[in-house]
């Protein structure tokens, strides 16, 4: 199909919704195949987003309940009592539950909503549609991927409701805690739960990582070389690359620590004495687990934190009205960070008695990560600088996450040197780094993607006051709750404590955990106002009138305003230049699938 | 009761801002879409640029107001290059900071969508992209080589002359032997641990160097002397967390590690520096290990040799706390005789 008759079938699909809505009816689907076990990677991406902000609600709101007694310690909530029985008599969370409400809010934040609720669901949703394809390379599997990720999520659930609780270890599951039901309640049959969610979890994980692996790499539209691909699509790509090369080192550490659990195996277990008895297992290393386990774990940090600038770079562009600066350094530092993501797993093990000498490389190659991700804000920042910025609220968590992104980043080098890791490590200070760079950010990145792609989704957009209200509110929230927590951290306040009142060292901040908990409690709620917003705007919303409302070059807007399975109901355009050409040559944007013309200046 | 009031209130400030929402969509279309739109530009570019003031002013007063509440003064000498390198890395990343906040907010609000704007097409500049990884490069290679040579250091062989203690960590307590007057510690075994009788650590009672080993509550250091802690655990990952010290070290059950200090100020110089008459050095886990973690505390008390030397001399060996009838009469090397003897009839 020529050009021309692209633009020409745009053009009807603009004015003539009947003729497209005849289209649709050609296959008609039943409920289940539509909704349930759909094919259709908009539909699993609707269907990972949908689960992933169920999740987030119930991690967010598992964090408040642990803020109520990090911040009053010695109130009592009545109505805690109704909801968790016997974890929380008098109206006063226990020890055990307080420690199963940390791990389990770590748990499913990062892998349950930031890995399969983020890169899940805009993975799913823009590399078909930015690339040029009718689908993912296996609709099959894409569909398996998100029930694999439904029957984890079933698993995790039924865990918080066993007698004996949750896994309670903290989110990195460490053996012995972990493996020895004698240590700790929760490392009972919730560990065993616990791993098997986690297993189906790294299943779902593969099968969706290969798939955006080999769609990217196989299913371009003519034109669509690797270089004129948008920022997104090469960001989704080093994420896919990452799960599928770390993920599989964590279930084999995870089938290691089942083994020592009930194979009576000493992968991890050496000289042990509890429960007044010693027990048999000698030989084995608890490091080996924290090798295997931040071998993924590390990765996974980025696993998170690049979909989110890949979607940010996108967004900041368009609503810039400018290319993205420095497309080439943008790739560049992605496959920087990709590679140097693999090498620096045991910065996060300083202090377990590593080898000094191996620590040093560690040091120098986690230090290392700061010159790409310089780069790469250097290059944000530069893409705004005499842009011409609309503020959708897209565009405003953009330059949310470029400012947290920042300040977590820059902590960063602080902790990646060995020789101040071993003060501050495990203190608030490092609940401070990573909830703001790899939480907050990735959060930000999240919703600048739901905020500029959800009228690809729905066919309406959300409603933008209450976009801005609820950035705001989150955004001073966000600094209000963790930027006082570093100085915590330079006092060496520990995390994971239930309760600082005994200590002479850590009780000076009790009003200021106080405070956080009161400002935890606000940023909760706003959120509630977008999940509001959300649910609301796909019934309700103002309806998408036009098929490109952000006037953005990438392919997903030459699509129809409501994309039947298939994405373009005639034939895939074909791509002629890369996808950042705003305000070139005195016009506002040309389309990717514009030929470049005689007299056009090359970039 | 009061809990159904709150709900209420909540849920009634959701519809208010939820209707403000709603009717100032109306408005926007009714105003007209590029009326609107100019708005919303200007009330966020004013915000953005209100946030970055506030927040940095934010930013000085926050540490104005906990700056005293953070640890002071190191108290070891191996910490102080810690802080030396924190002020050095703050200085360094501080100045990044502000610089790259500023330039993404200021832009944000100067570059803000206005009529007859235009944007200025600038895709890359190889020159800009060069300085902006070299810089980084050369700042992070300074940070990494004051890094490393600090953390040589700290992971250095302790002096010969360092005394040596052993922590051990249990759910969900701290456990020190000293060595005695052998400054040697007895073997130990984690099979021989018997609570029962009063071996917390499996010390093996047969190694002539175990008998004087002693295990106070109290972990006493003295001022100026550097010590050698040998950290191991008996069930789960623990770590020894010295925050005054700046220094810390996980405890693996199975694998022994070590970590030295010299202490620079007793407890009761600490009490003066400090103005707190109920000073204490801490030792906090830092490694999640149980329901009980919070409340793993172990006290330190730094004190001159003298006071050292008379707190030694009242401790008494465990061995003679575990066997109390033969200790009692004899001294250390007979009650090892009669042990043999009752080892011999058993056999």
């Amino acid at each position: 199909m020529s050009n021309e008759a692209t633009l020409h079938s745009q053009q009807e699909v603009m004015h003539g919704a009947h003729d497209h809505h005849d289209h649709e009816h050609h296959h008609e689907d039943s409920f289940i195949s539509k909704y349930v076990f759909s094919m259709d990677h908009k539909m699993i991406a609707k269907q990972f987003l949908i689960t992933g902000i169920i999740w987030a609600v119930i991690g967010a709101f598992f964090s408040v309940l642990f803020r109520l007694q990090l911040g009053f310690p010695d109130a009592t909530f009545p109505w805690l009592e109704s909801i968790l029985g016997h974890w929380a008599k008098g109206g006063r969370i226990s020890a055990e539950a307080y420690y199963a409400l940390v791990t389990m809010h770590g748990t499913i934040l990062v892998f349950f909503v930031l890995t399969a609720g983020l890169s899940g669901t805009f993975s799913n949703l823009l590399i078909p549609l930015q690339v040029g394809a009718r689908d993912m390379a296996s609709p099959f599997m894409n569909c398996l991927s998100y029930w694999f990720f439904f029957l984890a999520s079933l698993v995790m659930m039924a865990s918080l409701f066993v007698q004996t609780g949750p896994a309670s270890g903290g989110w990195t599951m460490y053996p012995p805690l972990s493996a020895l039901g004698d240590a700790s309640i929760g490392s009972k049959i919730g560990v065993d739960l616990w791993l098997t969610s986690m297993a189906l979890f790294v299943v779902s994980q593969l099968l969706g990582g290969l798939n955006y692996i080999s769609t990217i790499l196989n299913m371009r539209t003519k034109g669509m070389a690797m270089t004129k691909m948008p920022l997104t699509i090469w960001a989704f790509f080093f994420t896919a690359v990452l799960g599928v090369l770390s993920f599989p080192v964590l279930l084999s550490g995870f089938i290691l620590l089942l083994m020592d659990r009930h194979a009576g195996t000493s992968f991890y277990l050496s000289d042990i004495f509890i429960a007044g008895k010693a027990l048999a297992n000698e030989g084995g290393s608890a490091i080996l687990y924290q090798h295997l386990f931040w071998f993924l774990g590390h990765p996974e940090v980025y696993i998170i934190v690049l979909p989110a600038m890949g979607m940010v770079s996108e967004v900041l562009a368009v609503n810039s009205r400018k290319p993205i600066f420095g497309y080439l350094a943008m790739i560049g530092s992605l496959f920087a960070i990709c590679i140097l993501a693999f090498l620096v797993w045991a910065h996060h093990m300083f202090v377990t008695g590593l080898n000094p000498f191996l620590g040093a490389f560690f040091v120098l190659l986690t230090l290392l990560i700061a010159v790409p991700s310089a780069i790469k804000v250097f290059n944000w920042i530069t893409t705004i600088w005499r842009g011409k910025i609309h503020f959708t609220p897209a565009s405003l968590f953009s330059i949310g996450f470029v400012s947290t992104f920042i300040s977590g980043g820059l902590t960063g080098i602080w902790l990646g040197n060995s020789s101040i890791d071993i003060h501050l490590h495990d203190t608030y200070f490092v609940i401070a780094h990573f909830h703001i760079v790899m939480g907050v950010s990735a959060f930000f990145g999240m919703f600048a993607g739901i905020y500029h792609w959800f009228p690809k989704m729905y066919g309406r957009f959300m409603n933008n006051t209450l976009g801005y209200i609820h950035f705001w509110i989150t955004l001073i929230g966000a600094y209000l709750i963790f930027w006082p927590m570093h100085y915590e951290g330079m006092a060496g306040m520990p995390r994971r404590y239930y309760d600082y009142s005994n200590w002479a060292s850590f009780n000076q901040f009790e009003p200021l955990n106080h405070f956080i908990s009161v400002v935890v409690i606000v940023v909760f709620a706003t959120q509630l106002l977008f999940i509001f917003n959300f649910f609301y705007s796909i019934f309700k919303g103002r309806k998408m009138t036009t098929q490109n409302p952000w006037k953005a070059t990438s392919l997903e807007w030459t699509t129809p305003i409501n994309p039947g399975h298939g994405n373009w109901p005639g034939e895939i355009p074909e791509v002629h230049r890369w996808a950042y050409d705003y305000s070139k040559d005195g016009r506002d944007f040309i389309p990717q699938t514009e030929p470049i013309g005689p007299n056009e200046s090359a970039h | 009761m009061s809990g159904f009031l709150a709900v209420l209130v909540v849920v009634l400030i959701f519809i208010v801002i939820f209707q403000i929402a709603k009717a100032s969509e109306y408005v926007s279309i009714l105003k007209g879409e590029k009326k609107a739109r100019e708005q919303s530009n200007r009330i966020n570019g004013f915000l953005l640029i209100a946030f970055l003031v506030l927040g940095l002013i934010g930013v000085y007063w926050c540490n104005d107001l906990l700056k005293g509440k953070i640890l002071g003064e190191s108290a070891s000498e191996q910490g102080k290059g810690v802080d030396t390198l924190i002020y050095v890395t703050l200085a360094i990343t501080g100045f990044v900071f502000v610089i790259t906040q500023v330039l993404l907010f200021w832009f944000a609000f100067k570059y803000q969508e206005k009529e007859g704007k235009t944007a200025f097409y600038f895709p890359h500049n190889n020159k800009l992209e060069v300085i902006w990884t070299v810089i980084p490069a050369i700042a992070l290679t300074i940070l990494v080589a004051f890094g490393l040579k600090h953390w040589f250091q700290l992971t250095s062989e302790a002096p010969k002359d360092a005394a040596v203690v052993e922590i051990t960590g249990k759910q969900f307590n701290w456990i020190y032997r000293y060595p005695g007057k052998d400054g040697q510690l007895g073997r130990r075994d984690f099979k021989n641990i018997d609570p029962a009788k009063g071996n917390e650590l499996g010390v093996d009672w047969n190694d002539p160097l175990s008998k004087d080993d002693f295990i106070p509550t109290e972990l006493h250091l003295v001022v100026g002397k550097p010590v050698k802690f040998v950290i191991g655990s008996r069930d789960v990952i623990h770590d020894v967390g010295l925050p005054h010290f700046r220094l810390k070290m996980d405890a693996v059950p199975g694998i022994p590690t070590t970590l030295w200090v010299t202490p620079r100020f007793t407890t009761k110089e600490m009490k003066e520096k400090t103005g707190n008459p109920d000073f204490t050095y801490e030792i906090s886990c830092d490694q999640m290990c149980g329901s009980g973690h919070y409340s793993m505390r172990g006290v330190i008390v730094v004190e001159t040799q003298e006071e050292y030397d008379k707190w030694v001399a009242s401790q008494k060996p465990a061995y003679e706390l575990a066997h109390p009838a033969e200790a009692a009469p004899a001294g250390a090397p007979k009650a090892d005789s009669t042990q043999k003897a009752v080892a011999a009839n058993i056999k």
